[in-house]
């Protein structure tokens, strides 16, 4: 016979994640889940960013992949307070990762900390990990149409970063249909328009971020 | 295949709920999932069936009911639902929504047997 439920069934995670996010409030760090495709330039980003946002912020980052440590290492040669999270072929990260991997990192000696969360456009969406910010990253040559696709990461995200902007001219991508559409299930979430490559666009988020990040660091004082 | 992970704790709250009322037997596992979600019911049951082996929950079916995406439109100010293909107001064509619902993702209700009777209904409510 039936028996009614009724239970969240994201609520082991939904739990941890605000575990992990009064953590790091008592240590006054402004977290920042970076997610996006395979290839989309999160790690390029992250790194355009530091170089903008270190004089101002004491910076660590969470590197996190499938397998490997190539995107650790490229910013750990930045100086940078670097721990590599491998999810052994998992697809996302999940709160309770982080809430295990934060003591490697000097936390009473960091401002902010960048997440980079798997190269994939469907399960780190469903997953909170703490953080303070999300940035969903989408990249010109991975098409117009992934608003309608994947849903859920445009409209759980605190901003868009359309990335390789300057790639534009050379795919038949139609940008008002992703400002649109982004448009339409984030109403007033902001969007940008960025080349790591170039440098442009890379200041305006590089300010939002540094915004949110002292927003977070006076909430938790 | 972020299910994997999410189809551990369903299976572990499952069986833990079952064993509350004395099933011997779980049948059916009734999930709704709102239509922005992720959330893929036949990878489920895939994980489920292997996961569930040796298990009260070993054999139980997922149904999953789809729950659709309601919205409330900023500029006409009517209700409506819409499909994540057609992101506009279905009344006015509006660009300018707010999402009232459509990320759900809960266990509803399970079918047990209890020493092969009927159980009795509990309802231990929302969170």
């Amino acid at each position: 016979m039936e028996i009614k439920v009724l239970h969240q069934i994201m609520d082991w995670n939904e739990d941890v994640s605000e575990d992990v996010k009064t953590e790091l409030a008592s240590h006054n760090i402004c977290m920042i889940n970076v997610m996006g495709s395979p290839g989309g330039g999160k790690t390029s980003l992250i790194t355009s960013l530091i170089g903008i946002l270190r004089d101002r912020f004491r910076i660590g980052v969470i590197e996190g992949d499938i397998a490997g440590q190539v995107d650790a290492d490229r910013i750990a040669e930045l100086g940078i307070p670097t721990v590599q999270l491998n999810t052994d072929g998992a697809c996302h990260i999940e709160a309770m990762s982080i809430q295990h991997i934060l003591p490697e990192l000097p936390l009473e000696d960091l401002d902010l900390i960048f997440v980079e969360n798997i190269g994939n456009l469907v399960c780190p969406a469903e997953f909170r990990i703490g953080e303070s910010l999300r940035i969903t990253l989408l990249s010109i040559p991975e098409g117009d149409d992934k608003v309608e696709k994947y849903p859920l990461m445009f409209t759980d995200t605190d901003c868009l970063v359309l990335n390789k902007y300057d790639m534009l001219p050379y795919f038949d991508f139609d940008e008002e249909r992703v400002c649109s559409n982004y448009g339409t299930v984030n109403p007033g979430a902001p969007l940008f328009r960025v080349s790591s490559r170039s440098g442009d666009g890379i200041k305006e988020l590089a300010a939002f971020i540094a915004e949110k990040a002292e927003a977070a660091g006076k909430a938790g004082a | 295949m972020h299910e994997l992970s999410i189809t551990e704790h369903l299976l572990d709250h499952c069986i833990r709920e079952a064993e509350a009322q004395n099933a011997s037997r779980i049948r059916t596992i009734r999930l709704c999932i709102g239509q922005l979600r992720g959330i893929v019911p036949d990878c489920i049951q895939l994980y489920l069936d292997m996961l569930s082996e040796g298990t009260i929950a070993e054999g139980a079916q997922i149904e999953a009911e789809s729950l659709p995406v309601k919205v409330l439109c900023r500029d006409c100010g009517m209700e409506g639902e819409i499909t994540p293909h057609h992101l506009s107001c279905p009344h006015c064509g509006g660009l300018s929504l707010k999402i009232l619902s459509g990320k759900e993702f809960y266990i509803k209700s399970m079918e047990v047997y209890i020493n092969g009777n009927k159980s009795t209904a509990s309802d231990h409510g929302l969170e």
